[in-house]
C-alpha cells in the first residue's frame, strides 16, 4: 500500500528560487537516511501547532514530532525558521493522472456503460502528466481521482504525487464506488431524478442477488440482472462497508433521498457536491456521513437553488467532517485558496486545514497512513513560505515519502524563459 | 447621457419634413437603444482613517475619502469630513475603486444555467456582427448581485466566443433594474467580441467552414472588406443623395463603426502567434484591437503589445482546460506589466467575479516569487484603472480621485488576502451592498423566495 521507498537521492534542496538555497550534502549512513526539519511552525493536525517544532523523518516515515527533540547524529538538519510544515495537502476528487487537457485528453470515463462500477483507473494513470508537478506545486501531495459520467462512473483511486509508475503512485485503489445522482445523471435512468433513484435502488438489489445467487447466476439459473457480472461483482464490497460509495447530490431532497438508499442498503455514504448540505447538518452529522464539496460553489441552479458560501462553515460547526475540491479539474493547485475562503466565510481556521488533510484521510481510511504529522505516518509533508492559505504564501519544499519533490514544471520552464528573454527580473 | 450614434448629424435630423424622402433620416439616423440609467440619490458619506488604495499611484494609511452627489468629493490624508456626511469608520478597512471586470456573460448566460437562459453565443453562422449582447440581457440574473458582493460595480458582458465575430458586447453598471437600457453604462461605447482559434473552427467545422486557423483569417478579412465597400456606398449616398439610400445591413454597420474606431474590439485569442495575426488584421483594415482577452500567452509577446498600445484581458492562473490554454503560467500580468505592456485581470466567469481582488492578489504575488518587480498599485489597476481604460471609461471612473464617479468598496482588510470580504459596494455613490445589512440592496425576482421565512 505504501509507496516504495525511493533511494539513492545525494542531496536535498531547499529553497525556491528567490530566497536563499540551501543544499546539503549527504550523509552516507548505513540505513534509513534521517531527516530534521527544524525552527518552523509546524501543524500536525493531529495536535496543536508547535512554534519551533522538529519533525524527524527516517526514510519515507515520520519518525517523531515536536518541541525541543533530540536531533539525531548525522541527520540532514534543514532549518525552516520563518516557515510553516504541515501535512501534504490530500485533493479528495481530483482528475490528476487521468486528464492532460482539460477538453482532450480525458481518461477517465467510458460511455458505453453507465454503470460502469468495475472500471478501474489503475491502467490509465499517467505518472508523466504536466499537471503532477503544477499540482504539487500548490502543496498537494495526495489525490483522490475519481472516474467520470454516468451514472455509476466506476472506482476511485488515491495516488501520490510523486513517481515514475503507477505502482510507485499508488496508495489504493479502489478506494471508493463513484456513482452521481444529480441532474447530470438524469440522461443515464430515463431522464429523471426519480429514475436515477429507482435505477440505483435496482442496481444494489441485483448485486445483492447476485451475491446470494452467484452459482446459480453463473449457471444462467438467475433472472437477468441490471449490470454485467463485473460490475456486480465491483459493488459488493460496498455492503460490508468495505468501500464507501461516493454520491453526487447536491439538492436537499436529492441528499435526503440518498440517505434513505444508503441507510436502505448499509452503506458508508460520502457525499459530494452537496450544495444544499447545510440545509441538513444534524441529519448528516448524525449519520456520520461526510461531504466532498467546493467551498466557492453558490451559483443558484435547479441542482441547488439555496446554495451558499458559508455551506463548508455551517456542515462543519454540526460537526460533518467536511472535504474540499476544485470544480476546475486542471486547477487542483487551488485547493489552498479553497481551504482560506471558507475561513473567510465562517469556518474556523483548524477546520480548514483538517479539510485538506485528515478528514479526506478518514473519509477514504487513508488516516493510518496520511493527513497529520505523526510518527509512523508517511512523509508527506510541505515547507510554506508562510501561512498556508495566504494568497501571498507558496510551498518553498514539497517532501514526499521522505523525499524532496520537484515542484518546477513547464510553466516555470516557460516563465524563465520569456522573463528573461524580456529582461523583467528574475535573480539571475 | 444619450449615445448618440455616430452617422447621425443634427443637420440631417433638422430636414423639413417637405423635402423629398431620401432628406428623412433614416432609421439608422435616430437614437439607437440609449441608456436610461439613472444614478440613485444617496447622501453624502464619509469613510474615514481607512487605508486607501487610488490605483493612481498612492496607497495612503488613515486616509478618507468623501462621496457627493454619486461623485468622488475630496479623498487623501487631509481631508475635511463634511458636517452633513454620514460617517463610516474605516480603521484596520481597505478602500479601493469599485472593481471592473472586462469579460463576463451574465445576463447572457443567466443563472441557474439551462438551456432557456443561454443567449449567448448566436451560433448560426460565423460572422454574427450584426447581434447586440444587450438583446439577450437578463437583468434578474442572481449572477448580478453575487458579483456586486464581489465588489464589482462594472462589468462588460460579451457575447460567446463561437463566433468569428460574435457582435456587439454592453458595459453595465451592476445595479438593479427593470431592462437593460437601465443598467447600460452612460456614454460607454460598444464593444465588439471577436474570436480566434479553437472555437470557431470547432463549431464550423461541418458546417461551411471556418476549419482551420487560416480559414478563420480568411473569414475577418472576408467580414471586413464587405463592410470597406458598404461604407463607400453609405458615404457616396450621404454625399450625393441622388437615389435611394442603400439597403441597411446591420452586421456591416457595426463593423463600419468599428473601423471608424466608434467601438472598440475585444478579442478572444489565446496564442502569441494568433495575436499577432490579428494585430496585422487590425493594420489592414485601419482599426486597433483595445483588448485581447484570455491571451493566456500574452507574456510571450509583452514588448510587441506594448508597442501596439493593445491591453490583455486574462486570468491569474487558468490554463490547461484546452490546447490553446496549455501554456499559461501564474506570472503572465506580472511579465506584461513589467515589460510595459497593460494588464487586466478578468473573470469569463459568475464564481471568478466574485473574487476578482483575490485573482490580482494571486498574479501579484506569483510575480514576486518570480522576482519580477510590482507595485501594489500596479496590481490593484488589473481590476481597476486598467479594465476602465479597455472599456473606454477610464475617465469617469476605476481610479479614486475627485470628479470621478463614486464608485468604491470598503473591505474587511487587505483586498490581497484570501480573508478579506467586501463590506460594502456603492455605485455612483448608492449603496449597492451593504454586508451588515439585514435585508439585501439587490435581490433579483429569481431569488424572491430565498432566505424567506
Amino acid at each position: 500500500m505504501r509507496a516504495a521507498l525511493q533511494r539513492g537521492r545525494a542531496w536535498l534542496r531547499f529553497g525556491a528560487s528567490v530566497v536563499a538555497t540551501v543544499t546539503l550534502c549527504a550523509a552516507t549512513n548505513a540505513g534509513a537516511q534521517t531527516t530534521a526539519l527544524v525552527g518552523g511552525s509546524v501543524y500536525p493536525v493531529s495536535g496543536p501547532p508547535i512554534e519551533n517544532g522538529t519533525v524527524l523523518i527516517a526514510g519515507d516515515t515520520i519518525l517523531a514530532v515536536g518541541r525541543d527533540l533530540e536531533v539525531p547524529e548525522g541527520a540532514f538538519v534543514l532549518d525552516v525558521s520563518g516557515k510553516v510544515v504541515t501535512p501534504g495537502f490530500i485533493h479528495a476528487n481530483a482528475q490528476v493522472g487521468l486528464i492532460e487537457i482539460g477538453s482532450s485528453t480525458i481518461e477517465s470515463r467510458v460511455n458505453d456503460n453507465h454503470v460502469a462500477a468495475g472500471l478501474s483507473l489503475v491502467d490509465a494513470v499517467n505518472p508523466a502528466s504536466q499537471l503532477i508537478p503544477v499540482t504539487r506545486a500548490g502543496g498537494v501531495t495526495t489525490v483522490i481521482s475519481v472516474p467520470t459520467g454516468g451514472l455509476i462512473s466506476g472506482q476511485a483511486i488515491a495516488l501520490s504525487l510523486s513517481g515514475e509508475s503507477v505502482d510507485d503512485m499508488l496508495v489504493l485503489a479502489p478506494a471508493a464506488i463513484v456513482g452521481r445522482a444529480n441532474r447530470s445523471a438524469r440522461s443515464y435512468a430515463g431522464g429523471s431524478l426519480a429514475g436515477v433513484f429507482s435505477r440505483l435502488r435496482t442496481l444494489f438489489r441485483d448485486a445483492q442477488q447476485y451475491r446470494d445467487n452467484e452459482s446459480e447466476y453463473d449457471a444462467n439459473r438467475l433472472r437477468e440482472l441490471s449490470a454485467s457480472k463485473a460490475d456486480l461483482e465491483a459493488l459488493l464490497p460496498l455492503f460490508d462497508g468495505e468501500l464507501p460509495l461516493l454520491l453526487t447530490a447536491n439538492r436537499r431532497s436529492d441528499i435526503e433521498a440518498a440517505l434513505r438508499l444508503s441507510e436502505e442498503f448499509e452503506f458508508r455514504l460520502l457525499l459530494r457536491g452537496g450544495k444544499e448540505a447545510w440545509t441538513v447538518a444534524p441529519k448528516l452529522a448524525q449519520a456520520g456521513v461526510a461531504v466532498i464539496l467546493d467551498p466557492l460553489e453558490n451559483i443558484p441552479t435547479y441542482d441547488g437553488l439555496q446554495t451558499r458560501l458559508d455551506n463548508a462553515a455551517i456542515l462543519s460547526s454540526a460537526g460533518v467532517s467536511v472535504s474540499f475540491t476544485v470544480s476546475e479539474e486542471y486547477n487542483p493547485r487551488l485547493l489552498k485558496q479553497q481551504a482560506g475562503n471558507a475561513v473567510a466565510y465562517g469556518m474556523s481556521w483548524d477546520d480548514a486545514l483538517r479539510a485538506v488533510t485528515i478528514n479526506p484521510a478518514e473519509a477514504f481510511s487513508l488516516d493510518s497512513i496520511l493527513g497529520s504529522i505523526e510518527q509512523g505516518k508517511k512523509a508527506d509533508l510541505v515547507v510554506w513560505s508562510g501561512e498556508p492559505f495566504e494568497l501571498s504564501s507558496y510551498p518553498e519544499m514539497v517532501m514526499i515519502a521522505g523525499q524532496e519533490a520537484s515542484i518546477r514544471s513547464r510553466q516555470t520552464l516557460l516563465m524563465e524563459r520569456y522573463r528573461d528573454m524580456l529582461s523583467v527580473g528574475g535573480n539571475q | 447621457m444619450l449615445i448618440i450614434w455616430p452617422g447621425c448629424t443634427s443637420s440631417e435630423r433638422a430636414v423639413s419634413r417637405s423635402s423629398a424622402d431620401w432628406f428623412l433620416p433614416t432609421s439608422q439616423d435616430r437614437i439607437q437603444y440609449p441608456s436610461t440609467y439613472e444614478p440613485r440619490s444617496y447622501g453624502p458619506v464619509a469613510i474615514v482613517n481607512a487605508t486607501i488604495m487610488t490605483a493612481a499611484g498612492d496607497e495612503w494609511t488613515g486616509a478618507s475619502i468623501v462621496l457627493r452627489n454619486g461623485r468622488i468629493e475630496s479623498v487623501g490624508t487631509n481631508v475635511d469630513v463634511p458636517e452633513d456626511a454620514a460617517v463610516v469608520d474605516g480603521t484596520d478597512k481597505f478602500v479601493t475603486p469599485g472593481l471592473i471586470d472586462t469579460h463576463s456573460h451574465m445576463g447572457v448566460y443567466s443563472a441557474p444555467g439551462t438551456a432557456a437562459e443561454s443567449d449567448g453565443n448566436e451560433a448560426v453562422k460565423p460572422n454574427t456582427a450584426h447581434v447586440w449582447a444587450e438583446h439577450s440581457v437578463w437583468p434578474q440574473d442572481p449572477q448580478f448581485p453575487l458579483a456586486v458582493a464581489g465588489g464589482i460595480t462594472t462589468a462588460q458582458i460579451l457575447p460567446g466566443s463561437a463566433n468569428l465575430i460574435g457582435g456587439r458586447s454592453v458595459t453595465l453598471k451592476l445595479v438593479p433594474a427593470r431592462s437593460v437600457q437601465e443598467m447600460k453604462f452612460p456614454g460607454a461605447p460598444y464593444g465588439l467580441k471577436m474570436a480566434c482559434g479553437e472555437n470557431p473552427k470547432r463549431v464550423y467545422k461541418s458546417k461551411g467552414g471556418p476549419a482551420t486557423r487560416m480559414g478563420n483569417m480568411a473569414g475577418y478579412r472576408d467580414a471586413f472588406a464587405e463592410a470597406e465597400n458598404y461604407r463607400t456606398l453609405w458615404e457616396k449616398w450621404r454625399r450625393d443623395k441622388t437615389a435611394s439610400p442603400p439597403e441597411r445591413d446591420l452586421a456591416k454597420e457595426t463593423l463600419v463603426q468599428v473601423m471608424k474606431g466608434n467601438i472598440a474590439v475585444h478579442n478572444h485569442c489565446y496564442r502569441a502567434d494568433e495575436m499577432m495575426q490579428m494585430l496585422d488584421l487590425a493594420r489592414e483594415f485601419g482599426f486597433e484591437i483595445r483588448s485581447f482577452h484570455h491571451a493566456v500567452e500574452a507574456y510571450k509577446i509583452a514588448d510587441r503589445l506594448a508597442e501596439a498600445g493593445t491591453a490583455s484581458s486574462i486570468w491569474a492562473d487558468w490554463w490547461g482546460f484546452k490546447e490553446e490554454s496549455m501554456d499559461g503560467i501564474p506570472e503572465n500580468a506580472a511579465i506584461l506589466t513589467a515589460t510595459g505592456a497593460r494588464a487586466i485581470i478578468h473573470s469569463d466567469s459568475g464564481v471568478g467575479i466574485q473574487r476578482l481582488n483575490q485573482e490580482a492578489a494571486k498574479a501579484y504575488y506569483a510575480g514576486l516569487a518570480a522576482g519580477i518587480p510590482l507595485s501594489r498599485d500596479q496590481a490593484i489597476r488589473w481590476i481597476t484603472a486598467n479594465p476602465a481604460w479597455a472599456l473606454k471609461i477610464d475617465n469617469v471612473t476605476g481610479t479614486l480621485e475627485p470628479g470621478k464617479m463614486a464608485d468604491v468598496v470598503v473591505w474587511s482588510g487587505d483586498p490581497f488576502s484570501v480573508y478579506s470580504t467586501v463590506e460594502s459596494v456603492y455605485n455612483d455613490g448608492w449603496l449597492a451592498y451593504d454586508r451588515a445589512a439585514r435585508n439585501p440592496a439587490w435581490r433579483t425576482d429569481f431569488e424572491i423566495t430565498r432566505g424567506v421565512e
